[in-house]
């Protein structure tokens, strides 16, 4: 265990010896976009962050950002569970803006959701947030306004325990992955409405087919074509935004910019990961280096060694590594859609840099994540039927395959909204994530978590089910078919009321759902030790549950957190109204 | 005069400021008068050419302009369909040959589909009438873009319109399209040329590459068949039955 001086103390040791080696890298040598921004803290717990239009470079272009204190991302906010902080926020924007403190429970008042917690921060003026920290880990924050998330407003969160971690580590490095665009992402999301695989050049072509027919047959390839154009559903259909218009960031740098991140061999390192990105979920690793997952959304989970892991819009995972040798490691952020990646260097030295991994082929949906019923048949039945799936790969054996079957659809198919429905719903919680199936290595999954400790074992009093629904061809996304706009009322959780939100995916897409001021607690096996999670990436025709006690009074939002599928309507209110049953 | 628009700003501020504490927005419950969290309705604009063609055969060559767009949301939009064919040399020849403007109401139905109503109005040296339209137009299974119209025209005549195209990917950017046209009538029009049954029937082939998604030159193939009395009425005006050209023209879209 070391206490939280010893790791800032090696956090400025390494600064100390950056800047004696006088090998500073491009983006601490100021100019524009430097990052870490200026210093939040101007007092014991009182932190100013100023919202700003500035210029950046990224891999030498020059763009435009939303910045916080200058930077992109913004400034590392480092509180100490149980201080009250003080957050005096400037809005230096011509338009409305707002920071949301993303997987904190805090006053619904001070969560940052304009037209939800308060009415924003108008141009020109300054909302101060004041609020007890009463929880540690790793976090983010967000601008919740418009999307100018998208344009650079969102920076890494740190809270240090009271109580020292339950893990051991020498040194911490805080690593924000996110997607920059230079264009305007009201124009792109335009475009995406006219044609929704607009930036996808991805699709399968007729070179496909024929190599499909030499692969499997005609007739097989033939069957795999009808069955994708009946439903008018593309397979490659991964990211709506794609590597094609992104620049992907690592601490935002572009991957010539190499952010480097600094060891001494024999060190256990912390990385603090953080998906800040707006659309694009990561397969994170570092080649050579196993990851000992030790926090997941910021609290503590049994440790768990993995070489990758999938990391969802908006979810922060904490690692160990102990890079033993005296060389350069490639931290290598690929796009889920494999369109493009973030990289960055674990190093002993400054000006190191290793191998880049090549982009892995991009991965194809399957029948399974259509929710289509296979009749039953068995995945040998599938594989001699032709029906073996792009991306599913189950002849190597390597992979156990889809989860099981848990439930079937109702007749409700929610309206034009909607594109089909997970006709057959599974539990996916085993699986690795879309195209890590069969990578020959291990990859994370939601069953690995384990809380360390248990948290409240009430039974569930309720059932919440919410659909998340979406119409790809329109571009519009929703829960249960309805648009926020077109819903009558805020979701009821009532005050104290331990409830069950079971989510089922009728999409063919993963979604990050994010629930604000209440944890999630995954029901993924462990008993009396789910794991807690603000944001809970739901696979496609995948029906899960969470149980959530209500015990945060107020409005709070609940949405999608891939920006454009909320702004286009995958979003709820949940208003924790008075209850007069029993409190926990 | 004064103390009048005093009483009246008062009131005004009094009824605005109590609506303000008295409304909610029903999908938040936060007071009305904060900005909804998102705006999932806003209202896009569709401009596109589709085709914007030289057609080459027998003669001169004609220029073809094949038009659509939309201004609206999700679901409720109003669609403006033009095409317009030329004949001559360049513009130098007979000129305009045959144009129609239509302008539509557009009701999403189903996930794939829009309802339309509106009218149409012919326009060019010949006839000109105008027709009542009832259509349906998107994406049918197999990835087949349709716009299927019926037009009854103030002569009362009823014509019927199916146009089908489909997207085949060489590559990411070079696409092959082929496109059907049918015409159907439910009578014969001779003042129009159109005979009953199906009266046209126009196959054609564009291959395009997309320097932009919505930049896209192409070439390609067309040939158009007159069937039943539609060609009796054509041959009896001098024009052939059956008309093959070459196409050049580009699809743009913003």
């Amino acid at each position: 265990m070391i206490s939280r001086r010893q790791v800032l103390g090696s956090a400025s040791a390494g600064a100390a010896l950056l800047a004696l080696e006088g090998l500073l890298p491009a983006w601490a040598r100021g100019g524009p976009g430097v990052w870490p921004p200026a210093d939040p803290r101007s007092g014991a717990h009182e932190f100013d962050l100023e919202i700003a239009r500035t210029p950046i470079m990224v891999d030498g272009r020059r763009g435009s950002a939303v910045t916080l204190n200058g930077g992109v991302p913004g400034p590392i906010m480092r509180f100490r569970e149980g201080e009250t902080v003080t957050i005096r926020v400037r809005n230096r924007l011509d338009e409305p803006s707002s920071i949301h403190w993303h997987g904190i429970l805090l006053p619904f008042e001070m969560d940052g959701v304009p037209g939800v917690s308060f009415p924003g921060i108008p141009p020109g003026e300054t909302f101060t947030y004041r609020y007890p920290v009463r929880q540690s880990g790793t976090y983010w924050y967000h601008s919740h306004t418009g999307l100018q998330e998208q344009l650079g407003q969102y920076g890494p969160m740190i809270i240090d325990p009271a109580e020292p971690d339950p893990f051991a580590y020498d040194r911490e490095h805080v690593i924000v992955l996110s997607d920059w665009m230079f264009a305007n992402p009201y124009r792109v999301l335009a475009k995406l409405k006219k044609q929704s695989d607009y930036l996808n050049y991805q699709q399968r072509t007729l070179g496909d087919f024929f190599r499909d027919v030499s692969a499997k047959g005609f007739a097989a390839t033939w069957k795999d074509r009808l069955a994708w154009g009946r439903m008018r559903m593309s397979p490659a259909d991964i990211a709506d935004v794609t590597g094609h218009i992104y620049t992907y960031l690592l601490n935002g740098q572009g991957p010539q910019g190499n952010w480097t991140a600094l060891f001494k061999p024999g060190e256990r390192v912390r990385l603090r990961i953080i998906n800040a990105a707006t659309m694009s979920y990561f397969n994170f690793r570092i080649p050579g280096l196993p990851m000992t997952v030790v926090q997941a959304d910021g609290q503590n989970v049994k440790p768990v060694t993995v070489d990758e892991m999938q990391i969802a819009v908006a979810e922060t995972y904490d690692v160990i590594v102990t890079p033993d040798e005296d060389r350069a490691f490639t931290i290598f952020a690929e796009s889920m859609d494999r369109s493009g990646y973030a990289r960055g260097t674990l190093a002993p030295r400054p000006g190191m840099s290793a191998p880049v991994t090549a982009l892995r082929p991009p991965p194809r949906r399957t029948m399974i994540d259509m929710g289509m019923d296979m009749g039953g048949m068995k995945m040998g039945g599938m594989k001699m039927d032709g029906m073996k799936m792009d991306g599913m790969k189950m002849d190597s054996g390597a992979m156990a395959g889809p989860g099981p079957i848990v439930a079937r659809h109702s007749p409700d198919h929610h309206g034009p909204g909607a594109v089909g429905i997970a006709e057959v719903q599974r539990n996916r919680l085993g699986e690795p994530g879309t195209g890590l199936e069969d990578v020959g290595h291990r990859v994370l999954v939601y069953t690995d978590l384990k809380a360390l400790v248990p948290y409240n074992q009430r039974a569930p009093q309720r059932e919440v089910e919410l659909h998340l629904t979406g119409n790809m061809e329109r571009y519009m996304w929703s829960f249960d078919g309805k648009k926020f706009s077109e819903v009558k009322s805020p979701i009821p959780f009532h005050y104290g009321e331990r409830l069950r939100l079971i989510l089922v995916n009728d999409t063919m897409m993963e979604h990050p759902i994010h629930l604000h001021g209440m944890w999630m607690e995954l029901e993924n096996g462990h008993g009396n030790y789910l794991p807690r999670k603000h944001t809970i990436s739901v696979k496609p025709a995948e029906r899960l549950s969470l149980l959530i006690t209500a015990d945060a009074p107020g409005r709070w939002a609940f949405h999608c957190h891939l920006l454009l599928h909320m702004d286009m309507g995958m979003f709820r209110v949940v208003e924790v109204t008075p209850y007069e049953g029993e409190l926990s | 005069m004064n103390a009048r628009i005093i009483f009246l700003a008062v009131v005004a501020i009094f009824l605005g400021s109590g609506a303000a504490i008295a409304q909610e927005y029903p999908p938040s419950g936060a007071p009305a008068a904060w900005s909804p969290p998102i705006d999932d309705s806003r209202t896009y604009t569709f401009v596109q050419v589709d085709r914007s063609e030289l057609r080459f055969g027998k003669g001169d060559p004609r220029y073809l302009l094949d038009s659509q767009g939309w201004i609206g949301t999700d679901a409720n939009k109003l669609w403006v369909k033009a095409e317009a064919e030329a004949e001559g040399q360049f513009g130098a020849g007979r000129g305009l040959e045959q144009a129609e403007v239509q302008g539509l109401y557009s009701r999403m139905v189903t996930s794939f589909f829009d309802f339309q109503a509106g009218i149409r109005q012919d326009v060019g040296p010949g006839p000109s009438p105008t027709y009542a339209v009832i259509g349906l137009q998107g994406l049918a299974p197999y990835w087949f873009e349709v716009d299927s119209a019926l037009f009854l025209s103030d002569d009362g005549d009823l014509t019927a319109r199916v146009e089908v195209e489909y997207d085949l990917l060489f590559t990411q950017r070079l696409i092959g399209q082929p496109r059907l046209e049918v015409n159907l009538a439910a009578q014969d029009v001779p003042k129009l040329g159109i005979g009953a049954g199906l009266s046209t029937l126009e196959l054609g082939f564009r291959l395009r590459y997309e320097f932009r998604r919505e930049v896209a030159p192409y070439i390609g193939v067309s040939w158009e068949q007159a069937l039943g009395d539609t060609a009796d009425f054509r041959r009896a005006a001098g024009e052939r039955a059956s008309v093959t050209s070459f196409l050049v023209g580009i699809r743009l879209w913003f």
